[in-house]
């Protein structure tokens, strides 16, 4: 028996379907990087900076490709520093862009992440995890990005992630996250692994119309009552674009409701409480899983992006030894999934965390269950060699 | 009332360039006799003068004393990360070619750490315009040396003196085919306003360097007297080289000649001109060119 949480409800103001200019219907045989590329070109992203690196190149590549038939941009910049910081300028122009890369790449990045979260920039990044630390292994998958896409700008603030597990659903996430970038103004993240990404299935497109996409929210005050980061209940301040006669001003230093520096401790803690707010107070309509005979289970193995279709085998061979085995995946990985992992942690006997590191989301999962389960019931660190597409479990 | 008492209640006439001013953010926060408020008059009369769409102008800058330009400017601004502002304006003005995109920050954040995007826009030549303020050192920090700080002279972090060599700007920007290249002082005030309208209405990359006294740091530190002082030193030590030979214009002692002028002006398709003609030939009918490029 499988259940998924509902699909947040997206409000009807800018609730539209895609321009199918950018969709390209029909059933494909493709792999991840290329289907995470069709996503974003469905979710009407115009605008990609990238500097190669494996095993995200062929995001770019197929970007490269397709774009100058859409209509939109590819510029190959001189390094990611640079990526990550061209599409937030694109983006203040007013479209929807995107960058894409791995570890190494993904490491640069991190100054305009938290620039990203200060500006409350609507964009979408792509991190092909491999194994690290440094160049690590290219080719090889990893899932050990998982806290740095958390926390790896310094300063607080928080970001979505969203992990997916075949071809089908790095199209259908990379949607997802450009919708969600621009319903909450943050930086959204898509975290592959080598295995995903270089994996080729079946990859259905649908008709530009049953494709929803949540468009930017544009003020429509007068220049004269229009303040940039003033916000409504929802805590999400609509979106103003360069050339509309605003005359705004926008600064990655803390920053009042006029986008004026302001160097106080109030100011900071009105705007940091908010931009923290904006996406814990929303958690619950943004986490997104997969479960499946949870409730009641001797044991429930969580595990993401590739790991989780490993640990589904070693799941039904557990089964079949008679254990009570219940599934638990993660598809936005943050914000996690807490309500409901401290639900379950009243219910099922044990956890098993399958992930390609030394320990990141089983720390979360830890945190969230401490004391409700037996200490020994917390399998971790256990499954968990980087670069193998393998997982033992026990 | 004597008449020299009296207080006049005509309404004054507005400064031409006070509308381009955030005048709720003043007083701002140069030190006295900083020249980066007579550079900022200078681009304030520059957009005046030339009379271009001011609802269609962005100006970009980095962190540092110069960087804070942007926040005092009443149009579209964006002041983000240090030595980033290059890569973020080509996005914007990627996004859209209609606005006319200029970054405007310092030595250190344009040639240190933002110095490979600086070369690379210039390559791409990519329609920005950059007014780089050489204040030759790190001034929001303290007064470090930089990139640019000459021979000998003496910084925060060069207690002894400097003995790296500084670049020559104007030079490097020319072998990475910039379309524009001037360099004033915030003395040469008319020069400086004319050069940067000229710089605006380039449709590649333009690229100015202003020289511009830090008194409370650099001209301290190395005992180059008060701002007044180098002033006159400005006005009495350039000269005037249009055209000169950018390999020769190198500033690396910390007293001598300025060359100043117009070095460069030519004409190379900027990089939307690139782009948009070469995918045309080569892709034809099947291009097709970015529809935001058009609203
Ligand atoms: C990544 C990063 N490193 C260091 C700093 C600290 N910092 C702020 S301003 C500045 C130097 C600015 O020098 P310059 O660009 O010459 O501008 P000026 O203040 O002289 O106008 C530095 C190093 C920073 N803000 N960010
Ligand atoms: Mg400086």
């Amino acid at each position: 028996m499988k259940k998924t949480k509902p699909k947040p409800k997206i409000k009807e103001l800018v609730h539209l379907t895609a321009d199918p200019r950018g969709v390209l219907t029909g059933v494909h045989f493709m792999n991840g990087d290329q289907a995470a590329c069709e996503g974003a070109l469905a979710a009407g992203c115009r605008f990609v900076a990238g500097y190669p690196i494996t095993p995200s190149t062929e995001i770019v590549e197929r970007f490269a490709s397709r774009i100058p038939t859409v209509g939109g941009i590819f510029i190959q910049m001189e390094d990611e520093i640079a990526s990550s910081i061209a599409i937030q300028g694109a983006a203040w122009a007013g479209l929807k862009s995107m960058t894409v890369s791995s570890g190494p790449g993904f490491s640069l990045m991190m100054e305009h992440v938290g620039l990203a979260a200060m500006l409350e920039t609507p964009c979408v990044f792509i991190d092909v995890q491999r194994a690290g630390p440094s160049t690590g292994l290219p080719t090889l998958p990893g899932q050990a990005d998982m806290m740095q896409v958390r926390w790896g700008a310094h300063g607080d603030y928080e970001i979505i992630a969203l992990v997916p597990n075949s071809p089908q659903e790095c199209f259908d996430l990379t949607i997802q996250a450009f919708n969600l970038s621009e319903e909450f103004r943050v930086p959204t993240f898509v975290m592959m692994d080598e295995c995903v990404g270089h994996m080729a299935e079946r990859v259905v497109i649908p008709p530009a119309d049953k494709i929803k996409i949540f468009n930017r929210r544009y003020t429509t005050l007068p220049p004269e009552e229009y303040l940039p980061y003033r916000t409504g209940k929802d805590l999400v301040p609509w979106f103003v674009k360069a050339g509309t006669g605003r005359r705004f001003h926008i600064t990655g230093l803390t920053h009042d409701e006029r986008g004026y520096p302001m160097m106080n401790a109030e100011t900071q803690g009105k705007l940091v409480r908010r931009l923290v707010d904006k996406i814990r107070a929303n958690a619950e309509q943004i986490v997104r899983y997969e479960e499946e005979d949870c409730e009641g289970a001797e044991v429930v193995v969580i595990s993401y992006g590739i790991t989780s279709r490993v640990a589904s085998r070693a799941v039904e061979m557990a089964r079949k030894q008679g254990i009570k085995v219940g599934r638990f995946r993660p598809v936005v990985v943050w914000p996690f999934p807490e309500k409901r992992i401290r639900q379950l942690a009243g219910m099922v006997g044990g956890f098993v965390v399958a992930e390609l590191n030394y320990g990141q989301i089983s720390l979360e999962v830890e945190r969230l269950v401490a004391g409700k389960v037996p200490e020994k019931a917390i399998e971790k660190r256990r499954v968990n060699q980087p670069g193998a597409a393998t997982a033992k479990s026990d | 009332m004597k008449k020299e008492e009296s207080i006049s209640l005509e309404p004054r006439p507005q400064n031409p360039i006070e509308s381009l001013i955030r005048v709720e953010r003043l007083p701002h926060m140069w030190c006295p006799g900083c020249g980066i408020g007579i550079s900022m008059g200078a681009f304030t009369r520059a957009v005046v003068e030339s009379g271009i769409d001011q609802n269609s102008l962005s100006v970009v800058s980095g962190i540092g004393c110069t960087g804070r330009v942007a926040g005092y400017l009443r149009l579209d601004t964006f002041h983000v990360t240090h030595g980033r502002a290059v890569p973020f304006a080509t996005g914007l003005k990627l996004g859209n070619p209609k606005l006319k995109v200029v970054v405007y920050s310092g030595d250190g954040d344009l040639m240190a750490i933002g110095g490979n995007h600086l070369i690379h826009a210039a390559r791409r030549n990519v329609p920005l315009t950059v007014i780089l303020i050489n204040n030759f050192n790190y001034g929001m920090t303290g007064g470090q040396f930089g990139p640019t700080t000459p021979m000998e002279a003496f910084g925060a972090t060069a207690p002894y003196g400097n003995y790296e060599y500084p670049f020559n700007l104007p030079y490097l920007m020319d072998v990475c085919g910039a379309a524009y290249i001037a360099r004033w002082t915030v003395y040469h005030v008319r020069q400086l306003t004319r050069s940067i309208t000229e710089a605006m209405s380039k449709d590649g990359f333009s690229f100015i360097e202003v020289i511009t006294p830090c008194p409370e740091l650099y001209l301290r530190r190395n005992r180059l007297g008060d701002a007044l002082k180098e002033m006159i030193y400005l006005k009495e030590n350039s000269r005037i080289q249009n055209g000169a030979e950018t390999r020769t214009v190198a500033i690396e002692k910390i007293r001598g000649e300025i060359i100043i002028g117009k070095f460069v002006d030519r004409e190379r398709p900027g990089y939307i001109q690139s782009l948009d003609g070469h995918l045309q030939k080569v892709l034809g009918a099947r291009y097709q060119r970015p529809p935001f490029w058009e609203k």
